[in-house]
């Protein structure tokens, strides 16, 4: 299973808890699981059309990825809002 | 003790006063958020706000005293797989009925509650209009930010969008129409369709104690509507400008409106630097200029500031 890291708020709406064990193929199917495990989660990381948040960055392993990219059942995946302007 | 509700870009402000009195910041919510609206529904006491987070999307959160927990709101989102995203709620405004709230936003579209505003689903029949591939955004985006209900039937209903135009229903939004005769709008060919809904509306309010007389703020233009917003009369000869996004009306007055001319669209600031608010008591057949330099005294001066992403209002002149 991959292993999706959260922080702030997302973790706070996620039983406040910081890692969560998902089956998923991609990081898109990993993040919709982890939004239907925890409601209070659902739209804050993926949108109605399920891409992930402008501002919201993701990255497995250390390298910012999209929906589509494949994970592995040992992967990381952390969940960060973005850094923006100055 | 007056309350005012203050969205900013940089969270909710409640502050509490007398009029004519410095106000005491009470408390601050939502900090370092966009907070596009906040109301105090009188009918329930609950006060509702939308927040739309740069980084986790919009969301609409009630409170009861919002110096305490606030609870996020079910149900505002649009249909899942589409391809659009709520962008942002614009507006939040109490129905006819005891339990109902409505909420407008970008893409152009409609949520109502029936539970007092924890619980949102979408109006379908504005959401999936027959001609909703010909929506255009104006420069803020697809925004519904005007939602004006009829007092006393809560099956009427009138919408402003920008910039598909006036929308009205007399069946509690089951169906929806355009009420569009009469507007002009400047940046379109003069050879534009007639029936164009291109229609950039930038405020609309109706006058509580003449139901049928709605006045608009539009792209280029002061409309005035005396039959529940299906024909238009302009009405901005005598203001500075007919270029602006600030509109009120007096609840006790329906011949009784206020805006705040801006110079024009490519020209965003009030003319001569001065923040003026234009007063009507006659229907907008003549415009008075209200302001700091203008008042006779502290019962005839009136007062309106806004901002991007709202509005806050308040007067002294009409007691």
């Amino acid at each position: 299973m991959a292993l999706v890291k959260l922080r702030g708020p997302l973790k706070e709406r996620a039983g406040g808890e910081s890692e969560h064990s998902v089956n998923a193929a991609t990081v898109g199917e990993a993040l919709r699981e982890l939004e239907r495990s925890w409601p209070a989660l659902g739209g804050w990381i993926l949108d109605e059309r399920g891409r992930i948040r402008r501002h919201i960055n993701v990255f497995v392993n250390g390298e910012q990825e999209r929906e589509g990219t494949a994970v592995a059942s040992d992967d990381r995946i952390d969940v960060l809002p973005a850094i923006s302007g100055g | 003790m007056t309350e005012l509700l203050v969205g900013t870009k940089k969270g909710l402000f409640v502050l509490e006063g007398e009029p004519g009195a410095e106000y005491e910041v009470k408390t601050r919510a939502f900090a370092g958020q966009p907070v596009e609206y906040a109301m105090r529904d009188p009918r329930s006491g609950r006060v509702l706000a939308t927040v739309t987070s740069a980084f986790y999307g919009p969301k609409v959160w009630y409170a009861d005293d919002p110096s305490g927990e606030w609870e996020q709101a079910d149900g505002l989102a649009l249909p899942e797989g589409g391809d659009e995203a709520l962008e942002r709620i614009w507006t939040i405004v109490p129905g006819e009925d005891d339990e109902t709230v409505y909420a407008g936003g970008d893409p152009g579209v409609l949520f109502e509650s029936h539970d007092g505003g924890l619980s949102w689903e979408l109006n379908r029949a504005l959401w999936e209009h027959r001609i909703r591939e010909s929506w255009e955004p104006g420069g803020g985006g697809l925004c519904l930010h005007s939602i004006v209900p009829w007092p006393g039937d809560p099956d009427r209903l009138a919408l402003g969008l920008s910039a598909v135009g006036i929308w009205l229903t007399e069946d509690g939004g089951k169906t929806w129409r355009h009420g569009n005769d009469g507007i002009r709008p400047r940046y379109l060919p003069d050879d534009a369709p007639a029936d164009t809904i291109q229609l950039c509306i930038h405020n609309l309010h109706r006058a509580p104690k003449r139901p049928e007389r709605l006045f608009m703020q539009f792209h280029g233009g002061v409309y005035r509507s005396d039959d529940a917003g299906e024909t238009w009369t302009d009405i901005s000869a005598g203001l500075p400008s007919d270029f602006g996004f600030p509109l009120v009306v007096d609840p006790a007055d329906p011949d009784s409106a206020y805006v705040i001319p801006l110079v024009a669209d490519m020209d965003r600031v009030t003319p001569d630097g001065r923040v003026r608010v234009y007063e009507t008591r006659d229907a907008g057949a003549t415009w008075t200029p209200r302001g700091q330099k203008q008042c006779e005294d502290e019962h005839h001066c009136a007062g309106i500031s806004a901002s991007r992403i709202g509005v806050t209002h308040a007067s002294l002149s009409r007691s």
